[in-house]
């Protein structure tokens, strides 16, 4: 479904925000549908719980309108971090240009982190996806926690990073990081796909 | 006075696009081939799009290309200053001299011309008298030619004779890649995002894009916070800046401001990355359209807007043209002249430039060579010749390096031309062939045929291809000064490259009359190396040698008598030889002292009123029968001249 046609000179992407449960990839999702200007922004659809936990997945459309003469259009989709929607997290992962890993900084949170990007792995290899080629980048969420509360970037980077992929650390609820994580994984999307023949 | 070039302002720094491709790709092409293409070039914009930057990277690299050519640099009101300067002290020819001896003429903002008649005469003559004489004429102006009010026809038709070029109004990519460039030059950094939002502004000329470069970078190096996009914009704007927020707030205006920041951080993502290949085959166009190459392939790429094989397409061009560029530099060697086809300047045509190439080995004639007739070891040493045949060994031994060029100097009949072949065929069997060996008389007629032919450039080739040059009998070149400059061309070509270059001449080249002085200081400038008349002990041995060699045996009261008469040359010697052997051959006698005297004393005596042979020479005094002999046809070469001489005591 990615593309950059030169023909209709138009650039499409998905991007796909994966990690554990309650690591903040839906707020990621909230804060860029906040800053994007109306007239920027689709209808972000989120089917969610009582609880405000993601049922199904997030979708948010974004028209970045002309750009260097392509119309880019980015779709930034979310999963169900639990650990028993993985069929919806295969079908959401399904097409993605790049993902967004949003890791949950806390201490006691780590081996949620580590089963779910063992989990990505296994999705993307079940998908025959080359881990290695698929664009991204760590987002280390939660960060304006209290210090004992967290572990800092370094140490996430030890743990999870051992590609050595783009990372950051941030906040998503204030929004700390989380452009610079979307402009990221735009920049290797972007540069993977003018790299591809035409589609 | 001619202008300062900016060392600034050079094609590479020049940063090209869509906009100004055309006008660099010119631009290269005159500096590289200076009045053969494009012959005058005008180039027209607004002001502030990089017209003098182009002219002076013109001058940089035709200097830098050619250092000795003289490039002229300056604006029209210099030049027009210049001319009253010259009519105002009398010596308006000055004035004219010194442009006409230009090799490139740079002349800045000639929309001025509107009006002055006078100054629009001198630059239709300066034009016409450069299309003549190729060399190039440059000008650039802020409108095309047919605006300028009031100009001359003749001076629009010369400029329509050439070519017209204009510069556009740079695109956001080209802005965003000068303000890169401007940026590496600089010790401010700025983020890409600041870069992008100032390309974004659409500015009329580059020069407006410098400036408001130039206040962000002033603003920066007073500021220890990097610029932030705001800040970026309101000093563009002519506002104040205004210090950011340091966390990111919900209002509106920051959280647009962040939408922004992604934004131009992907437009600059996008430019550099996405259409990568676009500025990739555009570059290769760029490159290769400035040095003068056909590049519609490429161009045709840029149109069906593909993106994949991009790098394989532009290798297969750049390949192509690697085979022209071997197929040009192959022709150039049997004829400069057809080197400059276009077909060597077209990667779609390689066929045509191959049968190009063919055609010209086909007709290449190579130049004469040294004589099989003459070996080294047949020429014999003696204490009249020793220094010359180590000379000549030594040349042999070491062609280019220890005496270059060797002339070899005596006086007629003494050797020169054996060892001059001699040598010429020991060198030619060291580099395996195109050495060139001939008389100077030979010299002279081929180049004036060629140049009746009107294929001087052809006729060049042949003698500059040549491996080593041996010149028989330079001194008749004489004052024939077309090939005196041939000649001297031809030396600093074959010295410069270590190749060997051997001459005769009857006397030293500070006697030769009518030589040049440049010549004549080059021909003495190796080893000037003497062959005196033989001594009687170089007398005896080629007497003895040459009558072993005609009837097998010598015997020393016959070979002391020969060799003891005097004789000025070897040549003479040898006819005198050849006189005795024949003669007793013809009358059946046999060949000793008593026959010789009777042949050669006899010879001398008044023979009666009306003979026919009173002043036969060695060979024509034989008797009849004589010519029957092989040796006597051979031996039939000697000039007449001197053969009366060695007949009148």
């Amino acid at each position: 479904m990615s593309l950059v046609n030169f023909t209709t000179r138009e650039i499409t992407c998905k991007i796909v925000y994966y990690g554990p449960g309650r690591s903040g990839k839906t707020t990621n999702l909230q804060y860029i549908y906040d800053q994007v200007p109306a007239d920027r922004r689709g209808r972000m659809v989120s089917l969610a719980t009582q609880t405000d936990r993601t049922l199904f997945f997030d979708f948010l459309p974004l028209d970045l309108g002309t750009i260097s003469g392509f119309t880019t259009k980015f779709q930034l989709y979310t999963v169900p971090g639990q650990v028993y929607y993985n069929a919806t997290r295969k079908l959401v992962l399904n097409g993605a240009d790049g993902v967004v890993f949003v890791a949950d900084s806390q201490v006691r949170q780590l081996d949620e982190n580590l089963g779910s990007l063992q989990n990505l792995q296994v999705n993307l290899l079940e998908q025959r996806i080359d881990v290695r080629a698929l664009p991204l980048v760590f987002q280390y969420n939660k960060q304006g926690l209290r210090r004992e509360l967290v572990l800092p970037k370094e140490e996430l980077d030890d743990a999870m990073n051992f590609r050595g992929v783009p990372s950051f650390g941030a906040d998503a609820l204030t929004g700390n990081g989380v452009f610079e994580t979307l402009r990221s994984v735009s920049e290797l999307v972007l540069r993977k796909l003018s790299e591809e023949p035409s589609r | 006075m001619t202008a300062e070039l900016n060392p600034r302002f050079t094609f590479e720094t020049c940063v090209v696009g869509p906009s100004n491709r055309l006008a660099v790709a010119a631009c290269r092409t005159v500096s590289e081939h200076p009045g053969a293409a494009y012959n005058p070039l005008f180039i027209y914009s607004q002001t502030g799009l990089g017209k003098t930057h182009l002219l002076m990277a013109v001058g940089q690299l035709v200097r830098e290309l050619s250092p000795t050519a003289t490039v002229e640099y300056l604006t029209l009101d210099e030049f027009v200053e210049a001319y009253h300067a010259a009519v105002s002290a009398g010596t308006p020819r000055d004035f004219r001299d010194r442009f006409s001896s230009a090799d490139v003429v740079l002349l800045d903002d000639v929309q001025f011309l509107s009006h002055s008649k006078e100054m629009q005469a001198e630059l239709i003559r300066l034009a016409s008298e450069f299309q003549e004489a190729e060399r190039q004429l440059v000008l650039t102006s802020d409108r095309p030619p047919a605006d300028i009010e009031d100009l001359d026809d003749r001076l629009l038709e010369q400029l329509d004779g050439g070519l017209i070029v204009d510069i556009g109004i740079p695109e956001y990519e080209m802005r965003l890649a000068i303000l890169q460039r401007r940026a590496k030059g600089s010790e401010v950094e700025f983020s890409p995002e600041v870069l992008a939002a100032i390309a974004e502004f659409d500015v009329q000329h580059v020069r407006a894009l410098l400036g408001v470069f130039n206040r962000l970078q002033a603003f920066q190096s007073v500021n220890e916070q990097p610029l932030t996009l705001q800040q970026a914009r309101a000093l563009v704007l002519g506002e104040t800046p205004v210090a950011e927020p340091e966390a990111a707030a919900s209002g509106g205006g920051e959280a647009a401001g962040e939408f922004d920041r992604f934004l131009s951080g992907l437009k600059v993502t996008v430019t550099q990355q996405v259409e990568r290949w676009k500025t990739e085959i555009q570059h290769a166009i760029t490159e290769w359209s400035g040095r003068g190459y056909e590049t519609k392939s490429l161009e045709v790429l840029l149109e069906q807007d593909v993106a994949g094989a991009t790098d394989a397409a532009v290798r297969t061009f750049e390949e192509r043209i690697e085979l022209l560029r071997g197929l040009e530099a192959e022709i150039a060697e049997f004829d400069p002249e057809a080197a400059r086809h276009p077909v060597f300047k077209s990667p779609d045509r390689i066929a045509e430039a191959e049968q190009l190439v063919r055609e010209a080995r086909e007709k290449f004639i190579p130049p004469p060579g040294p004589s099989e007739a003459f070996s080294l070891e047949s020429f014999k040493v003696g204490e009249a010749t020793r220094i010359a045949i180590e000379a000549g060994r030594s040349v042999i031994a070491q062609p280019g390096t220890l005496y270059n060029p060797l002339m070899l100097v005596g006086s007629a009949g003494v050797g020169k031309t054996h060892l001059l072949h001699a040598i010429g065929r020991a060198l030619d069997a060291e580099a395996g062939g195109a050495v060139a060996c001939l008389a100077a008389g030979t010299f002279v007629e081929e180049l004036v045929k060629a140049i009746e032919e009107d294929r001087l450039s052809a006729w060049r080739a042949r003698y500059r291809h040549a491996s080593a040059f041996l010149l028989d009998d330079v001194h008749d070149i004489g004052a024939r000064s077309q090939t005196q400059e041939e000649l001297f061309n031809l030396f600093n070509l074959f010295v410069d490259t270590g190749r060997q270059m051997v001459f005769t001449a009857k006397v030293s080249p500070q006697e030769m009359e009518g030589l040049d002085d440049r010549l004549r200081s080059r021909l003495v400038g190796g080893l000037v190396a003497m062959i005196t008349p033989p001594d009687v002990e170089l007398r005896r041995t080629i007497v003895r040698s040459h009558l072993e060699a005609r009837v097998g045996s010598a015997e020393a009261d016959m070979v002391d008598y020969l060799a003891e008469r005097a004789t000025e040359s070897v040549r003479s010697l040898l006819n005198v030889v050849q006189r005795v052997v024949t003669g007793a051959e013809a009358m059946g006698r046999r060949l000793d002292v008593e026959s010789a005297r009777q042949l050669l004393e006899e010879a001398r005596k008044p023979e009666p009123h009306g003979s026919s042979s009173g002043r036969a020479s060695g060979g024509m005094a034989a008797p009849p029968g004589a010519l029957r002999s092989q040796e006597k046809i051979v031996w039939d070469w000697p000039n007449m001249a001197e053969r009366v001489i060695e007949e009148l005591p």
